[in-house]
């Protein structure tokens, strides 16, 4: 069965959608996610469906599960890239997808996730030995304390 | 029992096929996919904006899912459709399940007779501008649905 990759960058998991996503994929998914954020112990699972044309309600609903199911496992989830035409049929098809956040483009997401992984290492002592993961993307807490995630700051 | 309707653009009665129908058998999940991919291509031929491409598409693929959960299979015959003063795309959906027993609660926001989010039917009807639903336990269920380029 095809299944879509998913990258591991630092302390998040990556996945791109480039698939027109049929049913069976988009479970596995679910599964594969849920699997990797134990096996990795990531902080942050960022998806990007830049490619996806639509968005129904199935893939609605496995990205609210997504989202629901990695909260359970302490991490986040950032959708990106939603087409300007889907965001509109979302609306009128009267789907909400409660717990999903989201960000126009990676980079915002990054930010977004980079910030989220901050406040809680900050908060949550116990975290820290997974945040100093090697590789992870995590910009060092420095004086600024404003830097996020793929910004350079010279 | 029949729901219908025409949308608030009428002139449903009068449309005339402007091309070969196209059928296509709604029998596993990759088919949902694969209605998708056609009724694209239709709403891009009969110039629907990439707003209405998108509707007509997604819902398209709710009623394709319903023919295959629900219906047990089916079947979909899609076509670009004139009114003479403007260009559509049509897709009728059709199973030989065990019908819809109670269409207005069919089409009531949030209620599924399965595992869905109840959805399907009554999110596809916002999504197009004319939309019907027949339906029996002896005939099974159609759905025919158009959308009109502006």
């Amino acid at each position: 069965m095809e299944r879509i990759p998913v990258l591991k960058l630092g302390n998040l998991l990556l996945v791109s959608i480039q698939v027109d996503l049929e049913d069976r994929l988009a479970l596995n998914l679910q599964d594969d996610l849920a699997e990797r954020i134990v096996a990795t112990g990531a902080r942050g699972v960022l998806i990007d469906i830049s490619a996806l044309d639509i968005v129904d309600s199935f893939v609605g609903r496995m990205l609210s599960t997504i989202a629901a199911m990695s909260k359970l496992l302490d991490a986040e989830t950032v959708v990106v890239g939603m087409r300007p035409a889907v965001a509109i049929t979302l609306v009128e098809l009267g789907l909400d997808m409660p717990g999903v956040r989201t960000a126009l483009t990676l980079e915002h997401g990054l930010a977004l996730l980079g910030a989220e992984v901050r406040v809680r290492r900050s908060d949550d002592t116990d975290s820290a030995d997974r945040a100093d993961l090697p590789g992870s993307i995590e910009e060092p807490t420095g004086p600024s304390g404003t830097a996020v995630a793929g910004t350079v700051v010279g | 029992m029949t729901i219908g309707g025409l949308g608030p653009q009428g002139g449903g009665a009068a449309s005339s096929s402007a091309g070969s129908p196209q059928r296509h058998a709604i029998v596993v999940e990759s088919d949902v996919v694969r209605v998708r991919q056609v009724v694209r291509s239709a709403a891009v031929a009969a110039r629907l904006s990439l707003v209405d491409q998108t509707k007509m598409v997604t819902a398209a693929s709710e009623l394709a899912r319903n023919t295959l959960v629900y219906g047990g299979g089916g079947a979909v015959t899609i076509d670009i459709v004139d009114n003479g003063r403007r260009r559509g795309v049509r897709a009728v959906f059709t199973d030989s399940g065990p019908g819809i027993a109670d269409l207005d609660l069919a089409l009531t926001d949030g209620w599924t007779s399965g595992s869905g989010l109840g959805l399907g039917l009554s999110g596809s009807r916002r999504l197009v501008d004319e939309f019907e639903l027949e339906s029996s336990p002896e005939t099974g269920t159609t759905v025919r649905v158009v959308k009109w380029s502006r």
